[in-house]
């Protein structure tokens, strides 16, 4: 056994702001403004308003810059991928997480212990952003989003084309999907493109300013158009993109008969799909599944493993059966802001009684 | 597999009618023999399973998976084949996947010990939508989503042909039905109409608008009552013994009282009732005979089934559908004097003079078990559809309800963005009680109204079902009041739908439970 000091637990510690690395005098994807943070993409759950120096990629305080103005931090340090600094006493990277454009895990090494934060992450190829790059490490600080073995996401090959078998099914119905803003929406648009398919997409225009940084970065998007500008018979046989709010709602009316789609992890569970009415539901995650999470914990080779945010306990589960000290931290403050799951829908007959509270989803899922 | 497992997972997800056919007919363009056939088999209910328990198959993941991780996930998903599914560690490369023929021909072939070890192999070569067709296909748990009629009207639309032409050479074939596919592709003739136990399609009647009265004969017309249960074609030939549903579902196995009486050669047109002492029960009492897939003999005690006869269609091989209702319904008489079947008796003819009598009649009905009138033409032919003009139903006025809306949820494919479907209940001691839902009744400008209605006096909101304010009253219109352990209130109404929306009628004054109770027909 290494001696007390170097023991994570005495550096780095959950408080009511966030995880705070000590000897470094920073938090990461702090939940409370504070005065040095280091944040690891700029999904709204980790990338909050107020903080007075933040650290991270250019890619990441584009997007934050986009999102909340000046309050995207006071001073803003942009860090490339992979450089080493030295904050106190401790030398801190970004590697890429392969999450969203600009995702980043925090390599943190004091006293020859080396502790990587994943921020959120996944394993399989995306090609709007850089691949998770792996770093081996004493303790690893994860994810568990996708944190049970029913989450095993299909190739996405397979749920692009089912998107483009069902438009030349109905070609005079609008195929609306329902994507998150920033990464599921530039990612779809992507695999879409790499899979041939060249018309035209249109966009929700919250979804718009996005699209646009991931351009100014270097990520083609093809062919974008306004859905408000269009014609209901234009997009007949056109594939839309909305945020999931908007999909079933009265932003929807405009648009010619439309299929209703969406594209996120949790549509793996059949129920889950069924429950927010989407017809054409369409498995593609941003998140790692179980057998990423796993397997990237075993590849890392980390005695010790502490889960974030998600389904932390079968992760913790499963890695005190393999030797690996687990530990949920209970991360308050994430996953808020995203939108409402529905709850288990009582019977066909009965409607529901008073005590049924949403559930709550990550927004980036 | 991987196809028809898509095409089951696209179907359940799918709400339209007319998107559940370009579905079906897609599948049928696009997969081959015998496969295809195999999956038309499985959507018309001929192909059906019980080779495994869902016991073995959880013993067959548990050798594999945690138990602690199986539990949390079963929580989860909730459905047992799908966390089965879902939770299943591929082996990539293991095995080949199995086609759907192979895995029905290895099914049809294996002795019971061996079908656990069959379905590990599959489990292994399938990814999770294969999985979880394959264990619903297995357990006999399969759930498609469309009726038999819904397939053959695909099945028709692909191949050009009209579904009822398809329904009478239906029983003459087989899966995995390569003459019909071959008919319908124009690389045959059209298989022979069957001789044998199959349906025909029903003869249907019009709904009777009071405008067309007054253009009707009363002399050309006979009347019978409507009764409340379920059209059903009766029909026992060469030895085999059928109960069709009005779409031609074979629903024989929830009724073996039924069957066990069939020991003649006919085909009869009727209606499903329960019948106590003579007595037509509620539709309820029949509904607990419905969609079983086990009939215990207390049921049978409690809930005895009958048939009402309308119409006789075949007399041993002579086909009567050719010859006009009074001369049917003669032959119907001298049938059932004769035959004497149990179980079974004539639906009366209503001797009237002129419509006032008949609507006199039809007004001072107030028996649950009828449903209104039938007006059949003397000299109308047997013809499958719904001609206009030689049959009419004229309904019995139905009873209206002031309730006020509880819960709204969204509708399905073109209304998913409309708060379209609707929980409603009256008051008992100053207190809402949920008694219905209903979902029709009103013009899409109304439906604009209420959607915005809604969504400015929604309380809580549950995922997609919103609380309301008590603030909309709704009167609806329904066909009968039973009892009912289901609903909180002890009541459930048949077919309520909006009659009017009072927009100006303030909740308070809206029904009582007591109101509702006294309708309730025993
Ligand atoms: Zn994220
Ligand atoms: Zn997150």
């Amino acid at each position: 056994m290494a001696a007390l000091p170097e023991r994570p637990e005495s550096w780095i510690r959950v408080c009511p702001e966030g995880l705070f690395v000590e000897p470094a005098g920073i938090y990461i994807d702090p939940v409370r403004p504070v005065d040095r943070a280091v944040v690891t993409h700029a999904h709204a759950d980790h990338a909050r308003p107020g903080n007075r120096a933040v650290l991270a990629t250019a890619e990441t305080l584009a997007i934050m810059r986009q999102r909340i103005g000046p309050a995207a931090g006071q001073t803003q340090q942009a860090v490339p991928y992979g450089e080493v600094l030295r904050l106190g006493e401790v030398d801190v990277a970004l590697v890429p997480a392969g999450h969203v454009l600009g995702s980043a895990q925090v390599v943190l090494t004091w006293r020859g212990r080396r502790v990587v934060v994943s921020g959120d992450y996944k394993r399989r190829l995306d090609p709007t952003c850089a691949p998770f790059e792996p770093v081996p490490c004493d303790l690893f600080v994860s994810e568990a989003t996708f944190g049970l073995p029913v989450f095993r996401h299909p190739p996405t090959g397979h749920e692009i084309a089912k998107l483009v078998h069902s438009l030349a099914l109905f070609p005079e119905r609008a195929h609306v999907v329902g994507v998150y803003a920033l990464g599921k929406c530039q990612r779809l648009i992507a695999e879409l493109r790499g899979a041939g398919f060249d018309d035209p997409i249109y966009l929700h225009g919250a979804l718009v300013p996005i699209c646009a940084i991931y351009e100014s970065f270097g990520v083609p998007m093809g062919e974008l158009r306004p859905a408000l500008a269009a014609t209901r018979e234009e997009m007949r046989g056109r594939v839309v993109l909305a945020p999931p709010s908007a999909i079933a709602d009265r932003w929807a009316r405009r648009l010619p008969d439309p299929v209703t789609a969406m594209a996120s992890g949790w549509m793996r569970v059949r129920q889950r799909a069924r429950q927010r009415g989407i017809e054409l539901p369409l498995v593609i995650s941003d998140h790692a599944d179980w057998d990423e999470l796993t397997e990237t914990i075993t590849e890392l080779g980390a005695r010790q493993l502490w889960v974030t945010h998600g389904n932390e306990e079968p992760l913790v589960h499963w890695a005190r059966g393999r030797g690996i000290a687990a530990e949920a931290l209970a991360l308050v403050g994430f996953d808020e802001g995203g939108e409402g799951e529905p709850p288990p829908l009582a019977g066909e007959e009965e409607p529901p009684t008073g005590d049924v509270l949403p559930l709550s989803a990550p927004e980036d899922a | 597999m991987r196809t028809f497992a898509a095409l089951l997972d696209a179907l359940v997800f799918m709400p339209s009618r007319n998107g559940k056919i370009r579905l079906m007919a897609d599948y049928f363009a696009q997969v081959p023999d015998p496969d295809r056939g195999w999956g038309l088999a499985a959507l018309t209910g001929a192909l059906s399973f019980s080779a495994a328990k869902p016991a073995g198959v959880r013993a067959l993941v548990m050798e594999r998976v945690d138990p602690v991780l199986f539990g949390w996930s079963h929580d989860f998903v909730g459905d047992l084949a799908e966390t089965v599914a879902l939770i299943w560690p591929e082996r990539p490369g293991a095995n080949r996947e199995p086609t759907l023929s192979e895995v029905v021909e290895a099914l049809g072939a294996a002795h019971r010990g061996a079908v656990l070890g069959l379905l590990e192999r599959w489990l292994d070569a399938l990814d999770a939508d294969g999985r979880f067709a394959l264990i619903k296909l297995i357990t006999g748990s399969l759930r498609v989503g469309v009726s038999a009629r819904l397939a053959k009207t695909a099945l028709a639309e692909w191949g050009g042909q009209d579904v009822d032409a398809i329904e009478e050479v239906w029983h003459g074939l087989t899966p995995p039905y390569a003459p019909l596919f071959a008919w319908l592709e124009g690389r045959a003739d059209r298989p022979a109409v069957s001789e044998g136990a199959g349906f025909r399609p029903l003869m249907l009647a019009n709904p009777l608008e009071d405008t067309d009265l007054g253009a009707l004969d009363p002399v050309a017309y006979n009347a019978e009552w409507k009764w409340d249960g379920i059209r059903v074609q009766v029909v026992a030939r060469g030895g085999e013994r059928r109960l069709y549903s009005r779409t031609g579902d074979d629903i024989g196995r929830a009724f073996p009282d039924i069957l066990e009486v069939m020991d003649f050669d006919a085909v009869l047109d009727g209606e499903l009732l329960v019948v106590r002492d003579g007595q037509v029960a509620p539709f309820n009492d029949l509904q607990q005979r419905l969609n079983r897939k086990q009939v215990t003999a207390r049921m049978l005690r409690d809930f005895p089934a009958h048939v009402r006869l309308y119409d006789l269609l075949f007399e041993g091989p002579e086909d009567l559908r050719g010859m006009p209702f009074g001369a049917r319904r003669e032959r119907l008489e001298l049938w059932h004097a004769r035959v004497a079947p149990r179980r079974m008796d004539l639906s009366p003819l209503i001797p009237f003079e002129g419509w006032e009598t008949l609507a006199a009649l039809r007004a001072g009905a107030r028996e649950a078990a009828i449903e209104g009138l039938m007006l059949k033409r003397a000299d109308s032919l047997y013809v499958p559809g719904r001609p206009k003009g030689p049959w009419f139903k004229w309904k019995r006025g139905a009873l209206t309800l002031d309730v006020v809306m509880m819960y709204a949820q969204r509708g399905h494919g073109k209304r998913s963005s409309f708060y379209s479907d609707y929980t409603f209940g009256v008051w008992r001691e100053g207190e809402l009680v949920p008694v219905g839902k209903c979902y029709s009744g009103f013009t899409d400008e109304e439906l604009v109204r209420l959607d915005r209605w809604i969504r400015n006096n929604t309380v809580r909101r549950f995922g997609p079902v919103r609380e309301v304010a008590p603030g909309l009253v709704l009167e609806v219109a329904f066909d009968s009041v039973h009892r009912s352990t289901r609903h909180k209130s002890g009541v459930a109404m048949r077919f309520p739908r909006v009659h009017r929306i009072r927009w100006d009628k303030p909740a308070a004054e809206a029904d009582r439970l007591e109101m509702l109770e006294r309708l309730i027909v025993e």
